[in-house]
This record gives structure tokens, C-alpha cells and sequence, in this order.
């Protein structure tokens, strides 16, 4: 299995673990009495579990298992996957941090986190893409 | 990797792209509020995200890597996989665009559920006799 892979599925493993504890506090809020803010955490819970547990997952194992693009290059470009990880963790960790800060206090300028958040995630899609869509073909 | 599971995963690799874009226009609308409408598109980017990447690729994958038929045809039924692809698309896009031009609830939106509904089906009733041990049948 190759080091990036491994990268990828145990950061997929993280946010599993995050995700279901980030689910559970928001369903235990109200009967534990949880501060007010625990509530704003959904649209972090879905992402966490989408993006930083099934879509990492998926990246990890595609970029281990699918065919080879070529013999000197099997998967393709090693540093494109490389910055597809990178972009996506800082990207998702910008966004589960500044994500309820954000819309808490709207007005303490941190608008700029989501959006780099935006940015980065999005180049992580682009980069899986790139990378993987030659190594989808016919043997 | 046969020529339906290229089909397949590329397809879904062009909604990860698109699921994406939207994801990242309604997060970056969230920090500077260019469109103050941004949360309409939403259903679309749950839509594409949920059913076009995230199931496509997985159907994909195991057309792919599920155990074949030692005899030809060596995919079984693919007539019936071909038509579960091609409905389970037909289903997102209406889906998608009944959602986006009558809301959520619509009757577009629902007849584009119903098609991924049948493609789910279609595709369980293809893959079912392909769920076994390697090597055998």
C-alpha cells in the first residue's frame, strides 16, 4: 500500500471517529444541556462524514488500487496526490473551525477561512480528477 | 477494467467536479455573502455529491472488482447493467433540474427519484448472482 494511501485512509479514520463524536454531542445537547453553540455543528457533522470519511476514503484506495497509468508511472503523478491530500485536510479543517465561528460572530471578519476553505477543497477535487480520470480505462 | 465501469467511474468523477464547484461556491458565499440566494443551491449539490459521486462510483467499482463468470458472458446480464447506469443518470439530472426549477417536492423531482429507484433496482437484480466465491459457476 503506498504512503499516500496510508495517509489518506487513516486521516478517514480520524474524522470518522470526529464525525460520530461531533453527531453525538449534537443529539445530546439538549438532554445534557450542551451550550448553544454544540447545535450550529450539522452542516460540520455531514462534512466530516462525507468529506473527511467517505470521500478520503475513496481517494485513498482509488489512488492504491486502479489500473496503472503507465509502468513508469503507475499512479500517475505522486505530488498531485500529495497536494489533493494536503489541499482537502487544510481545506475541511479551515471549515470545521471557522465554519461555527463564522456564524456565531458574522461580524469578526472571518469570512476569509471559509472561503480559503473553498478554494482549497475545491483544488483537491480538481487534483483527484486530474490524477485518477487516465487511470479509469479500458485493459 | 471493463468498458462499462470506465463509463461508470468517469461519470462519476464529472459529478465529484461539479458537486464540488457548487460546495465550494455556497461555502465561499457563507464567508463573503456574494449571493445572498446561495443556500438554493444546495439540493443540487447534495444531489450530486450523495447519488452522482459518492453511489455512482461505488456501483463502478463493483461491476468492476465483483467476482466474474468463469463462462462467457463473463458480466452476466450487462444488457441490464447498461440500463441501470443510464436510468440511474436519467434519474439524477431530472432530479437535479426538477429540484432547481420547481423546488424539491416537485413532480420532476419525484419522477427523478422514482428513475433512481428502478436503477438501484435494476442494478441489484444485475450484481445479485455475481455476490459469490471466486472461481466458481
Amino acid at each position: 500500500m503506498p504512503l499516500l494511501t496510508r495517509y489518506f485512509i487513516k486521516a478517514s479514520l480520524m474524522y470518522l471517529v470526529a464525525a460520530l463524536l461531533v453527531g453525538g454531542a449534537s443529539l445530546a445537547r439538549a438532554p445534557l444541556g450542551l451550550p448553544a453553540w454544540v447545535g450550529l455543528l450539522q452542516p460540520v457533522y455531514y462534512h466530516l462524514l462525507m468529506v473527511g470519511w467517505v470521500t478520503q476514503m475513496i481517494f485513498g484506495v482509488a489512488y492504491w488500487m486502479f489500473p496503472k497509468f503507465t509502468k513508469t508511472q503507475p499512479r500517475r503523478s505522486i505530488p498531485l496526490g500529495w497536494v489533493t491530500f494536503f489541499t482537502l485536510n487544510a481545506g475541511l479543517l479551515l471549515r470545521v473551525i471557522g465554519e461555527p465561528l463564522v456564524t456565531l460572530n458574522p461580524a469578526a471578519g472571518l469570512g476569509w477561512m471559509l472561503v480559503l476553505s473553498a478554494v482549497l477543497q475545491w483544488i483537491a477535487g480538481v487534483g483527484f480528477i486530474v490524477n485518477t480520470w487516465a487511470r479509469v480505462k479500458e485493459r | 477494467m471493463p468498458r462499462l465501469a470506465v463509463w461508470i467511474v468517469r461519470t462519476s468523477l464529472i459529478y465529484l467536479g461539479c458537486g464540488f464547484t457548487v460546495g465550494a461556491y455556497m461555502l465561499l458565499n457563507k464567508g463573503l455573502t456574494l449571493d445572498p440566494n446561495y443556500r438554493a443551491w444546495i439540493y443540487m449539490h447534495e444531489e450530486l455529491m450523495l447519488i452522482g459521486w459518492m453511489l455512482q462510483f461505488v456501483i463502478g467499482v463493483g461491476f468492476w472488482i465483483l467476482p466474474r463468470f468463469m463462462q462467457a458472458p463473463k458480466y452476466g446480464a450487462i444488457e441490464l447493467a447498461w440500463g441501470a447506469y443510464l436510468i440511474l443518470n436519467a434519474g439524477v439530472l431530472v432530479t437535479i433540474a426538477g429540484g432547481w426549477l420547481e423546488g424539491p417536492g416537485s413532480s420532476a423531482a419525484l419522477i427523478g427519484r422514482a428513475l433512481e429507484i428502478v436503477a438501484a433496482a435494476a442494478f441489484a437484480v444485475y450484481i445479485w448472482p455475481r455476490v459469490r466465491p471466486f472461481l466458481v459457476g
